[in-house]
């Protein structure tokens, strides 16, 4: 849910329900990096609430377009994360066969 | 200092004092200094140093290292990426990847000595064999083959004879869902059970779903004790309980750097590699009896701050790095710890995408 205004859409608070530090923190990291963000923080109202508010200030882009922007870059961000690490596994893979493997060698 | 006394060819690049400020945690003996870092984009502006950091910026600079990796633990270097999407990584693995374990238990009879919800509980925390990307959530309560795992305990210690000790391994997996009838059929209808099975499930899974450690001692009997139950295991995350957390732990340290700050010789040198317990320091000999004290295994150093206290003090600073952490992840079984990760940060794409969604 976006709490903004319609005369300024530079400013807005996002209250997002079933989201905690994991997710608000991360945005927060991007829309920190991002240029147009002229202030960006969060917070979780109450801990007993299953719920965190974003509020973003740009420097004239629509908040919401920037949000959505952040929320794409660190979307893209996991994916390059995940491919880099299945990228790794299979390397360690292919240079160390498996310890385990050694071991039932020497077992049997 | 004004703008034009600096050299353009120094413009871009930050200071040395405040690019280690950036990039560096330090501890000092008291209390680590500089822990918040720089996360505005526009923290060096006028400086103009951009300090912020592009999804190009941040594929070119991330990687990833694997020391160590085994059925069921593993430990990796994730470099160039933000304390707070580690840590999103780590809460996600923590709290949020799903697994399988034992939620309700039919209690049909239960002589020993430990109390029923006692037991079950102890049920609840062992680990299961069972992949939990083969199921789905339990929604509206009715059980099928496609969201419960169906267990039985029956054991019973004959009178006369020794103390009988219950072990994980004797929880027996029911394919065919549960055998327990529910009390009141209808006249003619065919009695019914506590789940509703339409297929055995070994077509699911391929593979029979044990537990994964047979020896975990659930109760021990006397004589002429018995336990019989059913225990029915769903699909849940670790925020809800701790038992459908599928890591023992998952955790990360930032890479230690030690630096020596002057060079440390002789005796004092002796009594630095002599502080340090997880022998980071080593001796140098630099011929005729003189010796000098190196940084030989930096990332053995676990904070300690011993060599920073006394009179070595001065010469050395540990800091760390702040974006290169040393990941662990111990896996409790069920998925093995590359999955686990890859599924992390699956559920945090799924989280961006559930948003955006909700925004437009
Ligand atoms: S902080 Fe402790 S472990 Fe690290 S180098 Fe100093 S004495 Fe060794």
């Amino acid at each position: 849910m976006e709490h903004g205004s319609v005369a300024d859409s530079t400013a807005s608070s996002f209250s997002i329900m079933e989201e905690d530090h994991t997710l608000a923190n991360s945005v927060r990291f991007v829309l920190n990096q991002d240029p147009r963000v002229a202030f960006c923080g969060y917070s979780i109202p109450h801990p007993a609430d299953n719920k965190v508010n974003i509020r973003v200030q740009t420097t004239g882009d629509p908040a919401k377009d920037v949000m959505v922007d952040a929320l794409q870059d660190l979307m893209v961000m996991c994916q390059h994360a995940r491919g880099t690490f299945d990228t790794a596994v299979a390397d360690f893979r292919a240079n160390k066969p498996m310890e385990r493997m050694d071991i039932d060698l020497n077992k049997s | 200092m004004d703008m034009d006394d600096v050299p353009t060819q120094q413009r871009n690049k930050l200071p040395d004092h405040l690019e280690r400020q950036r990039t560096r945690v330090t501890c000092k003996a008291d209390a680590p200094t500089h822990t918040q870092g720089f996360q505005y984009s526009g923290a060096f502006a006028a400086m103009g140093v951009d300090n912020s950091v592009s999804v190009e910026k941040f594929c070119n600079s991330f990687k990833i290292k694997i020391n160590r990796l085994t059925e069921d633990d593993m430990e990796f270097d994730m470099i160039g990426v933000d304390a707070s999407i580690a840590n999103a990584f780590r809460r996600i693995l923590i709290a949020e990847v799903p697994t399988m374990a034992i939620e309700k238990v039919f209690m049909v009879d239960n002589t020993s000595v430990i109390a029923d919800e006692v037991l079950s509980h102890r049920l609840g925390l062992i680990p299961l064999d069972a992949d939990p990307r083969l199921f789905d959530h339990i929604s509206d309560d009715v059980p099928n083959e496609r969201n419960t795992i169906v267990y039985k305990l029956h054991v019973s210690c004959e009178k006369g004879s020794q103390r009988l000790t219950v072990k994980s391994g004797q929880l027996e997996w029911l394919p065919e869902g549960s055998q327990l009838l529910m009390a009141s059929a209808a006249q003619g209808e065919k009695q019914k059970t506590y789940t509703s099975f339409g297929q055995s499930q070994k077509n699911i899974s391929g593979r029979s779903i044990g537990v994964k450690y047979k020896d975990i001692t659930i109760a021990r009997l006397g004589p002429g004790q018995a336990i019989e139950l059913e225990a029915h295991a769903v699909k849940g995350v670790g925020k809800v309980h701790a038992k459908w957390s599928p890591v023992a732990t998952a955790w990360y340290r930032m890479l230690p750097e030690v630096v020596l700050l002057k060079e440390i010789k002789d005796g004092e040198a002796e009594e630095l590699v002599k502080k340090c317990p997880v022998n980071v320091f080593d001796i140098e000999d630099l011929g005729n009896g003189a010796k000098r004290a190196v940084v030989a295994r930096p990332r053995a150093c676990t904070l300690c701050r011993e060599c920073v206290m006394g009179p070595t003090g001065e010469q050395v600073e540990l800091r760390r790095v702040r974006d290169h952490f040393i990941f662990t992840i111990e896996s409790t079984g069920a998925l093995p710890p590359e999955v686990l990760f890859t599924e992390a940060v699956k559920i945090l794409e799924e989280k961006c995408e559930r948003v955006i969604s909700e925004l437009s």
